[in-house]
């Protein structure tokens, strides 16, 4: 039998494959990677493209589309922490600004106070509601 | 018959609410097992990743990260709070506020000054109410969250930090425990604890890094402070929808007394009315 490596896919969201296979061939950044049993530790990050794992007793290929993502490879485990985002420095850049920008907007319109009017006026509602069961049953008894 | 139109009109009025109730309960029973299921499948990342940090904090010390240095003086302070977005979730949303303001006030009493990123509209809503300066907010996740729209809110208190503004982030969130039971939590998220980090002992080896072993070691962090954030958003969700049917259940059975008791008092008008009747019929044949 062929000689095996413990592979893990986990993204943030879900496990993607967990399992054992003869090679992982991943798409590094510097360029594509061929992992076979007992490969020196090796970190790095991943470009999106696909992680292809060759299964034992299987004669098709196992798939797995990553947008990028970490690698980490022991000499008997391989963990591929996929990312479920594209990333970017500009990208994230990005994200962060819209986030910022979001919270000034929402200090200067102030939509907190038209919630908080929103839920008194709720509140005075079922407090008047309330009051007329009691009455009813005062009335009744 | 005085007031019996009143009680019917009330009486299907409750009902109505009590079928919102019951509606909303189921909805938020099969809720909460989706989000249970999403709060499950974060873990192997948030473990692998972990893992994997503490292999470098072993093979690699001479690099410090940033984010594992621990500063002396602390003045500033970030919190993100993870509240849910809509309310009908029982006192979920105010236990935490109030863990949270409570700490922020044991801060100010300090001296520390205290900048907050909200996820989430009540977080968000209470936070600018009370006056905290928001630095950044998330809304509108919806209840499949992605790790995709958390990465600016995280950004935004990350470079804060690298950049000196702020000297320690804490996290803050409900942490499922079960359906019946979800804790407030207030959990330091950086500097990075040593806690949760022990590498296998003994072993001496180090990585080959690709290109290099800083970049790396970069990415790997910010990943795993969003992953982080991302278990606290998933599981204040889980801790939502739990909440939010056992809410709508009580509210379900309190509503079923309130009828019952509306009932008993509709037949007890009723009767009077009809034994009034009769004694006035009784009452004007004898008088013939």
């Amino acid at each position: 039998m062929a000689m095996t490596i413990h592979v893990d896919v986990v993204s943030a969201e879900e496990s993607l494959f967990s399992g054992v296979a003869e090679v992982v061939v991943v798409p590094g950044e510097m360029g594509e990677l061929g992992i076979y049993p007992r490969h020196a530790p090796l970190l790095t990050r991943i470009k999106p493209g696909s992680v292809r794992l060759k299964i034992p007793d299987q004669s098709k290929e196992e798939l797995i589309y990553v947008s990028g993502g970490m690698l980490e490879v022991q000499p008997s485990v391989v963990t591929i922490l996929a990312d479920t985002a594209i990333r970017g420095a500009d990208l994230d850049e990005a994200r962060a600004l819209e986030v910022k920008r979001a919270a000034e907007d929402a200090i200067k319109n102030r939509a907190s106070d038209l919630d908080y009017a929103q839920a008194q006026a709720e509140l005075i509602e079922a407090i008047a509601q309330l009051r007329a069961i009691q009455q009813i049953r005062k009335h009744t008894h | 018959m005085a007031g019996s139109k009143e009680i019917r009109t009330k009486i299907k009025s409750v009902e109505n609410t009590r079928k919102i109730t019951r509606a909303m309960e189921m909805v938020a029973a099969s809720k909460m097992r989706k989000a249970q299921e999403r709060m499950r499948a974060a873990r192997p990342y948030a473990e692998k990743i972990r893992n994997v940090a503490a292999h470098l904090s072993r093979a690699n010390p001479e690099y410090k990260h940033p984010f594992l240095i621990k500063r002396d003086t602390i003045r500033n302070i970030g919190l993100i709070v993870v509240t849910s977005d809509k309310g009908l979730c029982g006192g979920l949303n105010t236990n935490i506020l109030r863990m949270a303001v409570n700490r922020m006030k044991a801060w100010e009493a300090q001296g520390q000054k205290i900048s907050v990123c909200a996820i989430g509209n009540k977080g968000l809503g209470f936070m600018s109410r009370v006056g905290a300066s928001v630095k950044s907010h998330l809304t509108g996740l919806g209840d499949t969250p992605h790790i995709e729209k958390l990465i600016g809110a995280v950004k935004v208190m990350l470079d804060a930090y690298v950049g000196g503004e702020i000297d320690a982030i804490y996290l803050s969130y409900n942490s499922f425990i079960n359906t019946m039971k979800q804790e407030p939590k207030i959990e330091q998220l950086l500097p990075l604890s040593g806690e949760g980090m022990h590498a296998p002992t003994g072993v001496t080896w180090d990585y080959i890094y690709e290109p290099d072993a800083r970049s790396v070691v970069d990415e790997l962090l910010v990943r795993y402070i969003e992953s982080l954030v991302y278990n606290a958003v998933t599981e204040n969700q889980a801790s939502e929808q739990s909440a939010r049917m056992v809410a709508m259940k009580a509210a379900s059975d309190n509503a079923k007394n309130v009828i019952g008791e509306l009932k008993l008092v509709y037949n007890k008008a009723r009767q009077a009315a009809i034994t009034k009747e009769i004694s006035e019929i009784v009452g004007g044949a004898a008088a013939v």
